[in-house]
């Protein structure tokens, strides 16, 4: 049993069930972020922790006690809501005590636990301004801190970072880490932007359509995705993803696929079981990381294949080229080194790392290796 | 050659300008008059009314009429003054705007953020009660308040006006609240206040603007009434009965430059609400239409 124990929880709007028998245990100290495309049910299940939207069926439990029923502000929970919600009326100070308040708290031990969280949150300076003189990243700031002074059990986030710009975007994510690794208190915290998922979390829950895709720490959600679903939703770019078909040589597996000019390109498994799906259609997994210069490829890699194709499209993104090829009649992006001399239309020498390639079943669009 | 000039303002001529104004200041002229008339006459002896020009500056200045409609003149049969009536009309309006607007405040609450299964119905009833016509409620209200007890007394002025005017100010609040956002709602809620708090604490300081056109609307409303104050007021009846009862006194010589000063201390308390709170008026009826 966990901290958060959240066990086949359902939720339903009239007859519509949005929510499907969800089961997720969070630890102590976990940061375990919910992902997945809008209107997949992050925000209802993050509200179904605070107490804010009602249990269809299952049950949530914080610390062994069951919290089906249980009023939102005696949960011990704390949110930080999508639009900040700070209110406005109020300065930041009382901004960030007012939950203090509420519970009873006499003014001077408020007063201190405002005063340690504002100076973690550097807020000393802003506490007797209203939120309406706020920047975008203090607001963000004071509404972390409002969390903050709670000492809660449970930290709440449902898309804290989405109305910041680009820049203050990855400040703020780094801040929240830095936040997480000091408190270790358990944060679950909903976004769909899936860098923050890999970046931010310990552990991440791929959601679509109501459904728990894949429950995993974000290497296991990178590498080995469950289905197709979680590998094309998580990186960025998207992995690639190539029909192609099974065949033996020897008892070696080999994926066929066919390149730009429309020739056979063999490239061999490093998963042996693959020789299971002789002679049958496969889908394969290459991130774009994986497909490279030869120069470029992975060094401990135990198995390179290389081919030559047509560049199509060449996008220097600074810190790296990517160029788009054509295999087995799909747009295939590879990643290589910013400073690769390339053009479209040349010919160029490829390199997958097939010990990264993922294999996927084309009708269950689950993964069959590794 | 046109000049790109920094403010918004439609370029006119100068020509045409003058002509704007001009235009504007007859009208406004026009609008003035009835109450340039009005504010003359309550200054002159009432010979100089009989005998001379409406429009003239009073020969000789005197202030007789104001304190004869204030607190001597003949209402029905007696010689009181508006006075008492006045004092009716602020026990009256006080409570009655206070409570309806209180109430509108509530319902715009619960309506928005405490959503319940029939809620639009309950609204839309709600609504339909500010299309209801007077005339129409007279008989069954008199009869209600009859049974209670409160046929001809102010608490039952207070109460047919704030049943009335309710309506409208839950409309007014529904429509602003509507713009709140719910998370801070869900976020006063997770920091542990309840719904009464929620609503002094967050949604009431916010509600400044909304506050306005509802005080203005209701104040407005329930003072210049006159058909219930007719109907229900009995022996406490409102200034506006006692105006009529002042102008129409069929005995004695009409004294107009006495009714002028009367129907002016009827009107004051409404001019004074309209010029402390007018400009938060136009403010509030705009509020939640343009984002600022
Ligand atoms: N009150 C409601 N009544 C009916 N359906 C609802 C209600 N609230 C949410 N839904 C549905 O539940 C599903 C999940 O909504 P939810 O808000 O949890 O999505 P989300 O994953 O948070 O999306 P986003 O990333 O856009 O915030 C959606 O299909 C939505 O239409
Ligand atoms: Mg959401």
């Amino acid at each position: 049993m966990g901290f958060l124990d959240i066990s086949n929880v359902t939720k339903s709007y009239g007859t519509v069930e949005v929510l499907h028998q969800v089961d997720i245990n969070v630890e102590e100290g976990e940061f375990l972020v919910l992902v997945g495309p809008s209107g997949c049910g992050k925000s209802t299940l993050l509200n179904m922790i605070a107490g804010l939207e009602g249990i269809t069926s299952g049950d949530i439990s914080i610390k062994g006690r069951v919290m089906n029923g249980v009023h939102p502000s005696n949960r011990n929970i704390a949110m930080v809501f999508q639009s900040y919600a700070l209110y406005p009326n109020m300065t930041v100070g009382q901004n960030m005590t007012f939950g203090l308040e509420m519970h009873g708290v006499e003014k001077s031990k408020r007063d201190v636990a405002l005063k340690d969280v504002a100076k973690l949150l550097q807020l000393d300076q802003l506490l007797d301004r209203k939120p309406g003189q706020l920047s975008g990243g203090q607001r963000q700031r004071v509404a972390m801190g409002r969390a903050l002074v709670r000492d809660p059990d449970v930290f709440l986030f449902d898309e804290p970072l989405s109305n910041l710009d680009a820049k203050l975007r990855v400040d703020m994510r780094t801040e929240i880490k830095k936040l997480h690794e000091k408190l270790k208190t358990t944060i679950v915290y909903v976004t769909h932007d899936q860098i923050e998922a890999l970046t931010l979390s310990t552990r991440i829950a791929v959601m679509n359509g109501g459904y728990v895709q894949q429950l995993g720490t974000p290497k296991e959600i990178y590498d080995t995705p469950a289905n197709l679903f979680v590998a094309t939703f998580m990186g960025s770019p998207a992995m690639n993803v190539l029909p192609a078909k099974v065949s033996t040589i020897d008892g070696v597996p080999y994926a066929q696929i066919i390149d730009g000019e429309g020739q056979p390109v063999s490239l061999r498994f490093s998963q042996e079981n693959m020789a299971d799906w002789d002679g049958k259609d496969i889908l394969l997994g290459i991130r774009p990381e994986a497909l490279t210069d030869p120069e470029g490829a992975d060094r401990k890699s135990t198995n390179i294949a290389t081919f030559h194709n047509a560049i199509d499209v060449t996008e220097p993104a600074g810190s790296d080229t990517f160029v788009t090829t054509t295999l087995g009649d799909a747009d295939v992006i590879a990643r290589l080194r910013a400073d690769t001399d390339v053009a479209s239309g040349q010919m160029f020498e490829f390199a997958v790392n097939m010990d990264k390639a993922v294999v996927f079943d084309p009708v269950s669009e689950q993964r069959i290796a590794p | 050659m046109s000049i790109a000039t920094q403010d918004t303002d439609v370029n006119t001529g100068k020509i045409a300008r003058t002509f704007i104004y001009l235009v504007l200041l007859v009208f406004a002229l026009f609008y003035l008059l009835p109450f340039f008339v009005m504010v003359v006459n309550s200054l002159k002896p009432l010979d100089e009314i009989t005998g001379g020009n409406m429009m003239a500056l009073p020969d000789k200045w005197t202030i007789q009429p104001w304190l004869s409609a204030w607190s001597s003149a003949q209402i029905g049969v007696e010689p009181t003054g508006l006075k008492p009536y006045f004092v009716n009309s602020i026990l009256m309006v006080v409570p009655a705007v206070a409570i309806s607007t209180f109430l509108g405040a509530l319902n715009g609450y619960v309506l928005t953020k405490w959503r319940f299964k029939g809620d639009t119905i309950l609204f839309g009833l709600l609504l339909f009660s500010c299309f209801i016509p007077f005339q129409i409620v007279l008989i069954p209200m008199a009869t209600i308040l009859g049974k209670i007890g409160l046929a001809g007394s102010i608490p039952g002025l207070v109460l047919v006006h704030v049943v009335y005017g309710v309506g409208f100010t839950t409309l007014y609040y529904r429509n602003y609240y509507a713009a709140f956002p719910t998370e801070l709602v869900r976020a006063a809620m997770m920091d542990g206040a309840g719904f009464f708090r929620i609503f002094w604490r967050i949604m009431l300081p916010v509600s400044g603007p909304i506050t306005v056109v509802s005080v203005i609307w209701q104040f407005t409303n329930v003072w210049n009434d006159f058909l219930f104050g007719a109907s229900f007021g009995g022996q406490s009846q409102p200034m506006t009965v006692a105006l009529n009862n002042l102008v129409q006194s069929s005995t004695g010589v009409k004294e107009y430059n006495v009714h002028f000063a009367g129907a002016i201390l009827a009107a004051l308390p409404t001019l004074l609400v309209y010029i402390v709170a007018g400009r938060y008026f136009v403010r509030g009826l705009m509020a939640g239409s343009v984002k600022g």
